[in-house]
């Protein structure tokens, strides 16, 4: 994204929200960024909570930009306290500076040394007092009018923001929230630093990213879906059940894991698009049933959410570290299809063409999300509808002679729906023949061996397998969610009239080693950074060998996530 | 032209079952051939589909469309080719250690979740594809297997009951040395709108040469079988050694299917993303 944290002429700008639990701070952000996103912004917001299942502290983190923001920044310009109850559990994660200003309540207490420390300036605004002032009057809305006039937003983009995320709680509630909001607004009119407001843009959605997975799913033609609930993932499910019955398909809340694999595996079976969401844990029951959807050639996608690992981790934080488990996770040797959005906006497309690639190539498709991308909040250009040519290749009048695993050309065999008359078979993980029949024969297990591999192999997927930008001989290749903040890191080089490129990969598997080789030709300095710790994008390309000895390695596990200035370091080390 | 009914070899695929001499699995290939042929059933719309196990190959042996899967999951793979394709008559097919130990939570949820299929388990109290270890129906004193030496000392498993207090509609048991009444138990499950379960006693004449005495052992309800009350019900499978047969339980509850009827285009439904 275009900007420069550290410049006052910056054109982002950073707030975090914190508060106890119910204090409303992620709602604050929320109307922040939808009232940033009227004013013709593109935002982002992510969240932190602590562990609780409902109450706790909660973070709300917003930026925003007349560009695509895809990271949070180094600094943050603004910090608005509800109050500062368990602050310190965020302390780490909201970097200030002297350049920053802190929106608090005396009432509230003593701004905390951890954050009075850096220099920040603060701004003192009678929450409380003014809330309390009105008939359930809410303090958090008295903050947000206060933090509107810092970030330099207009007080009907305010009202517009508070319309649309409270509009559901009914109209005395808005309208409550309308006085607080005003009362905040007017009490404190020095704005912080002003960008011009862009104005309105049309074609604009408000999307998180795990309903952007589920748009890209039901763009990519899913009708049947299968899940068991798990954090960060069950959003997708959620966003999903409603809108598969209104498609006419529907989703099965499954016992287990166990279960939503293999249920997907029937339904698509039985000709019906299918996918399954989950995060770290549920992957780990799954891969057999990947491993039976992979040799009977069943497509499947499955949407994995990536949290902070091995075991139960850190659920609610994010983490890029199940690639591992993604590639090499299944038995036998087993070729598949790995993707990786790279932005919140990307979970659309990136989803839509693994579902799509599955069913061509029918095989299974793991799309690697993570928390970082799915429960955030973004304001980005709409993703415009792509009809993708890949199709599931049906047999409907099979002639007599139909081998379910008939060897071709592209090593890709019609497959026949129950109810076609003779086309039946018997799907099977058993190893088998090309008519499907159970076979321990080493000609039949090498002849399906190569052709489960070289479907894979010898189709050309585009350009698509990555975003390479900017030229020069230096190079940070990524994957997933760590290429938005590894594009800020590019644009704040290149502001400083260096040259760098960059690699996001979105195809994992199978990795496009030609293209990858000659996107990094002539480079001297190679960085690949990811969120985990170890370095597993990294040890994979070292073991396609297709890094020269020079190549480093950047890895940060979560749950904080990589900062700007973090990567401007290590590229200098 | 009427096309003539097919017979139940008509339903047999041509592939030699694995099987070995003697088994009680080819009774219940034979019957449930019978049982399709007396239906009248469109090969073409009938899915079969199985886990792992000596009885899990029973796909394969029936001409129709066929999903042998994974060791467990035969049921979890059939709901979700019911949910997707309510027009197809499913049948599951499986052994006791499939279906109660290693499938056991599929087992509880698919007897509550009744959707409609009819799910067979050829029960021989043993794991016989591995060569004879115990099995969740193997009398706690058995003491055969090299792995459980002393008998594995805890109860069996009681697939009736458990299907019961699970919430099936439908619970039968047969005895494979017994065909026309199998068939007829079959025929019935089939029928039933819902989540049937079948019990097959079918002997392992490898590992339990034992169970040749089966053959006495088995008796009819000395109840009046069958009975919509579940109380009733309960009490006749606790009072029962295992080796009555007959339908034991017959009553009915919702069937659970997804209603699949499309209502609105997705471009709409994007629209709420819309600022």
């Amino acid at each position: 994204m275009n900007k420069n944290q550290a410049d006052d002429s910056s054109s982002s700008f950073s707030v975090a929200v914190t508060g106890s639990g119910g204090s409303g701070a992620v709602t604050t952000g929320r109307i922040l960024l939808e009232a940033a996103a009227y004013s013709g912004f593109q935002g982002l917001m992510t969240r932190s909570a602590g562990p609780q299942i409902r109450g706790g502290e909660s973070a709300a983190m917003v930026r925003f930009s007349a560009d695509p923001v895809e990271c949070m920044g180094d600094q943050y310009d603004l910090l608005v306290a509800l109050d500062w109850l368990n602050i310190e559990r965020f302390a780490d994660e909201i970097p200030l500076s002297d350049k920053s200003l802190i929106l608090c309540d005396p009432a509230a207490g003593e701004v905390p040394v951890l954050l009075r420390s850096n220099g920040a300036e603060i701004r003192e605004v009678p929450f409380k007092v003014f809330a309390s002032g009105l008939p359930e009057g809410r303090l958090n809305m008295v903050a947000l009018g206060a933090a509107a006039v810092i970030c330099g937003l207009e007080l009907s983009a305010m009202e517009v923001g508070v319309r649309r995320v409270l509009a559901s709680k009914g109209e005395q509630v808005v309208e409550t929230a309308l006085r607080a909001l005003g009362l905040g607004y007017n009490h404190d009119q020095r704005p912080a630093k002003t960008m011009p407001l862009p104005g309105k843009q049309d074609n604009v959605w408000s999307i998180t990213g795990n309903q952007a997975c589920g748009v890209g799913a039901l763009r990519g033609g899913v009708r049947f879906v299968a899940a068991y609930p798990i954090t960060p993932a069950s959003e997708i499910l959620e966003w999903l059940a409603p809108r598969l019955e209104k498609l006419g398909g529907s989703l099965l809340q499954a016992e287990d894991e166990l279960a939503s694999i293999n249920m997907i595996i029937g339904a698509s079976f039985g000709g019906v698009p299918s996918l399954t969401a989950t995060s770290g844990p549920g992957l780990s029951l799954m891969v057999e049933g990947l491993g039976l959807a992979l040799v009977s050639e069943t497509p499947v996608t499955v949407v994995n959410v990536m949290r902070g690992g091995p075991s139960t981790g850190i659920p609610t934080k994010s983490e890029q570290s199940d690639l591992n488990i993604a590639l090499y996770g299944l038995h036998g040797d087993a070729p598949h299809l790995v993707f990786a959005p790279l932005s919140i906006r990307d979970c659309v497309f990136t989803t839509q063409w693994a579902v799509q690639l599955a069913e061509h190539l029918q095989t299974i498709s793991l799309v690697l999300s993570d928390q970082s991308l799915g429960q955030s909040r973004a304001i980005v250009e709409t993703p415009s509808a792509l009809d993708l040519p890949w199709r599931r290749t049906i047999e409907a009048s099979p002639d007599g002679d139909y081998r379910r695993y008939q060897i071709t050309a592209e090593n890709i065999s019609a497959m026949t729906l129950p109810g076609t008359p003779g086309g039946m078979y018997t799907a099977d993980g058993l190893e088998h023949n090309v008519r499907g029949t159970p076979s321990s024969m080493a000609v039949d297990h090498r002849e399906q061996l190569n052709k489960r591999l070289r479907k894979l192999e010898d189709f050309d997927f585009g350009d698509e397998w990555a975003e390479i930008e900017g030229e020069g001989t230096q190079c940070i290749i990524t994957w997933g969610s760590s290429a938005g903040v590894v594009k800020e890191v590019a644009w704040q080089f290149r502001q400083q009239g260096n040259a760098i490129r960059t690699i996001a990969i979105r195809l994992l598997a199978p990795l496009q080693r030609r293209a990858l080789s000659q996107a990094i030709e002539g480079m001297n300095r190679i960085l690949v950074v990811e969120q985990n710790h170890g370095g597993q994008l990294f040890q994979y390309l070292c073991a396609q060998d297709v890094l020269p000895m020079t190549a480093s390695s950047l890895a940060q596990p979560g749950p904080l996530p990589l900062r700007p200035g973090r990567i401007l370091r290590a590229l200098d080390e | 032209m009427p096309v003539p009914a097919l017979k139940a070899k008509d339903y047999k695929s041509d592939i030699k079952p694995v099987w070995c001499p003697g088994c009680g699995h080819f009774a219940v290939l034979s019957a449930l051939t019978k049982a399709m042929a007396h239906l009248g059933l469109v090969k073409e719309k009938v899915a079969v589909v199985s886990g792992i196990g000596c009885s899990s190959r029973l796909p394969a042996y029936i001409d129709s469309y066929g999903f042998h899967g994974i060791h467990g999951r035969a049921l979890a793979a059939a709901s979700g080719l019911k949910a997707a394709r309510p027009d197809l008559t499913v049948v599951v097919a499986g052994g006791d250690g499939d279906g109660f130990s290693i499938g056991g939570n599929h087992f509880l949820h698919a007897c509550r979740r009744n959707m409609d299929m009819t799910y067979i388990v050829m029960d021989n109290e043993v794991y016989g594809m591995t060569k004879g270890q115990a099995s969740p129906t193997t009398r706690p004193t058995w003491s055969n297997s090299k792995m459980t030496p002393h008998g594995t000392g805890i109860p069996c498993f009681n697939p009736a009951a458990i299907a019961l207090a699970a919430g099936a509609g439908f619970i039968a048991r047969g005895y494979s040395g017994q065909p026309s009444e199998m068939t007829r138990l079959l025929v019935e499950a089939i029928e039933y709108p819902g989540f049937a379960f079948v019990q097959v006693l079918s002997g392992c004449v490898t590992f339990r040469p034992d169970q040749r005495s089966w053959k006495e052992d088995v008796h009819p309800f000395i109840n009046d079988v069958p009975t919509e009350d579940r109380i009733k019900a309960a009490q006749i499978i606790q009072a029962d050694d295992g080796m009555a047969t007959g339908v034991i339980y017959a009553s009915q509850y919702p069937v659970w299917q997804p209603d699949n009827q499309k209502e609105t285009e997705l471009s709409l439904l994007e629209e709420e993303f819309d600022l």
